[in-house]
């Protein structure tokens, strides 16, 4: 699968237009992309299209994805950090079928990443493009229930609010337990949500070389984070923006900076902690790298 | 209360204002100068425009006529209606506070009773949790509620008690106009007795401006220092409340007070 598909693949299907959309459409999305681009963090409204599978399977992603690929790029597919879960492979197919584009699952290799919900280990360069799948686009939502009101708040930069939800977390759980979606502000600017990746992947957004954008399907929203803007995750003087930490590295390839997944492994409490991004996890341990169970996690990934 | 009137500018000019939905009348030639620390109550019967004109005056709802004049901190007297929708916002969220009748419109009734009154300090840029918290602490206490309730919802509170946190989510900004839509009309009477003796000693205490909207003329003779009567979207009579109350010269202000025991 690594190595690249010529355009006439033999899996592209006819009576498609390329990329699925038609062209109106696609440029239609371009444009939504562009000021979202020129304006970041700011969430522009765009004529979603009936995707092909139901609202929150990623249609917002896939549109900005078919709105944004060319034939000599090399599309990656990643959902929670797996290449290889239902929801990656689906979509990866998809885009084989309609556009025939090469697709990897070498961070490294892609010129487009379409990601639900995490953000590579493997640094970002220059020149690739991040797409994420967005559910619910507006972070003031759970405060603000009219969306003329989460409007002009955005108008006006009035985020203290934002506040009280991190407050609630830390009179509930004695620390900001929010985990995922953490809201952060983009260029000192606009509050954003990051779409829903945990917050360890929050830093990775910060002056990122990569140009990031995000999809909502069902809200019709798109928004986006240049190359080399500011992003800030909010928080408290004594309560600062931390992290998640393991107490132990992955079990696969030894890693101690990486996302980990926990997984259980029987019914007697057995369990293992490895890589979420499995592409990182794959190359380290091909690099020789190995964790406390590296034979006993083959057989589990396999 | 006399002190403060000796103050040389009013806090708040309001001249010839009027507020209409379409034929119909809000309120009209509403004229009057409120005074730092000065309580004015608005009393008149239901539907005589009293809410209408609270919410024009709060620049709520947009006057069709006239002005309102307000004494800005940085700026001196200026017309409300040359503020920026911003500096409006900033105005409602810090020098000026709302108090509701209903204590569901004027709080966050899922978040805790603590990060009710935080609020308004995160919204003007407080962002350190544990000054945040000592403040809700002391405020919590200056209202009478339990320091144990911190933590507590709204909804786990009697009427009484989210109206009282309703006023010091407001007041914790230190605002220095008030106002108030029929603040005692949900509680029993004991309650109120109880929330409008807080309420004398907090306006006394800090000084506050106080426009307070009320049917209640016994709410009325406690809490305020100066009355408008309105009647059909007009001040019919104006003065103070002790004259307005025991030596009323228009007939309507006559019927109202005849019309209560013991006003």
């Amino acid at each position: 699968m690594n190595a690249p598909h010529p355009v006439t693949d033999e899996l592209l299907q006819p009576g498609y237009n390329f990329a699925y959309l038609d062209e109106h459409t696609k440029r239609m999305i371009r444009r939504a992309l562009l000021k979202a681009v020129a304006i970041p963090g700011y969430q522009v409204p765009f004529g979603g299209r009936e995707m092909p599978l139901p609202y929150g399977w990623g249609t917002g992603g896939i549109q900005v994805t078919a709105a944004i690929i060319g034939r000599d790029d090399t599309l990656k597919v990643i959902d929670q950090g797996a290449d290889d879960t239902t929801n990656a492979v689906n979509i990866r197919s998809f885009f084989r079928k309609v556009t025939g584009v090469a697709t990897t699952e070498k961070t490294r290799e892609a010129s487009i990443i379409q990601t639900r919900h995490r953000v590579p280990e493997t640094p970002l360069a220059e020149g690739q493009t991040m797409v994420y799948q967005v559910p619910i686009p507006e972070p003031l939502r759970w405060l603000e229930p009219r969306e003329t009101e989460t409007r002009t708040m955005h108008a006006l930069s009035e985020y203290g609010v934002m506040h009280v939800k991190l407050y609630e977390d830390i009179v509930r759980h004695g620390r900001i337990a929010t985990t995922y979606d953490y809201p952060v502000i983009v260029n000192e600017r606009y509050l954003m949500r990051p779409s829903p990746i945990p917050k360890f992947d929050n830093p990775k957004l910060d002056m990122s070389p990569a140009l990031q954008l995000f999809g909502a399907g069902r809200e019709k929203r798109v928004y986006a984070v240049p190359p080399y803007t500011r992003v800030r995750s909010l928080d408290f003087d004594d309560h600062p923006f931390a992290v998640e930490r393991w107490s132990q590295p992955c079990a696969l390839c030894g890693s101690t900076h990486s996302y980990l997944d926990e997984i259980i492994l029987d019914d007697q409490g057995q369990r293992m902690f490895v890589c979420s991004d499995t592409e990182y996890c794959h190359t380290r341990q091909e690099e020789g790298h190995r964790g406390t169970q590296s034979d006993t996690g083959k057989e589990v990934a396999a | 209360m006399n002190m403060s009137l000796k103050h040389a500018t009013p806090l708040l000019q309001v001249r010839d204002l009027a507020k209409r939905y379409g034929r119909r009348i809000g309120c009209e030639h509403i004229d009057f100068d409120l005074y730092p620390g000065e309580v004015l109550c608005i009393v008149g019967e239901s539907g005589s425009g009293k809410s209408t004109l609270l919410n024009t005056l709060a620049f709520q709802l947009r006057p069709d006529e006239g002005s309102v004049r307000y004494d800005l901190k940085d700026r001196g007297a200026t017309d409300l209606a040359t503020l920026t929708d911003a500096q409006l916002r900033e105005l409602w969220r810090t020098d000026w506070g709302f108090v509701r009748q209903n204590p569901r419109d004027g709080l966050r009734m899922r978040v805790s009773a603590g990060a009710n009154i935080g609020e308004r300090l995160m919204a003007v840029g407080q962002r350190h949790y544990g000054d945040i918290r000592d403040t809700a602490l002391a405020w919590l206490n200056k209202v009478e509620i339990d320091a144990s309730r911190l933590d507590d919802a709204p909804t786990a509170f009697s009427g009484g008690m989210q109206q009282r946190l309703q006023i010091a989510r407001n007041l914790v900004t230190q605002p220095r106009l008030v106002f108030m839509d029929e603040p005692t009309a949900g509680l029993d009477v004991s309650v109120q007795a109880r929330f409008l003796d807080l309420l004398r000693s907090l306006v006394a205490e800090l000084g506050l401006a106080v426009i307070l909207v009320t049917h209640d003329l016994a709410v009325a003779r406690l809490l305020a220092h100066r009355l408008i009567v309105m009647r059909q979207g007009r001040i019919v009579e104006t003065g103070l409340t002790d004259q307005v109350l025991d030596d009323p010269q228009h007939p309507y202000t006559q019927l109202l007070v005849s019309s209560v025991l013991a006003a």
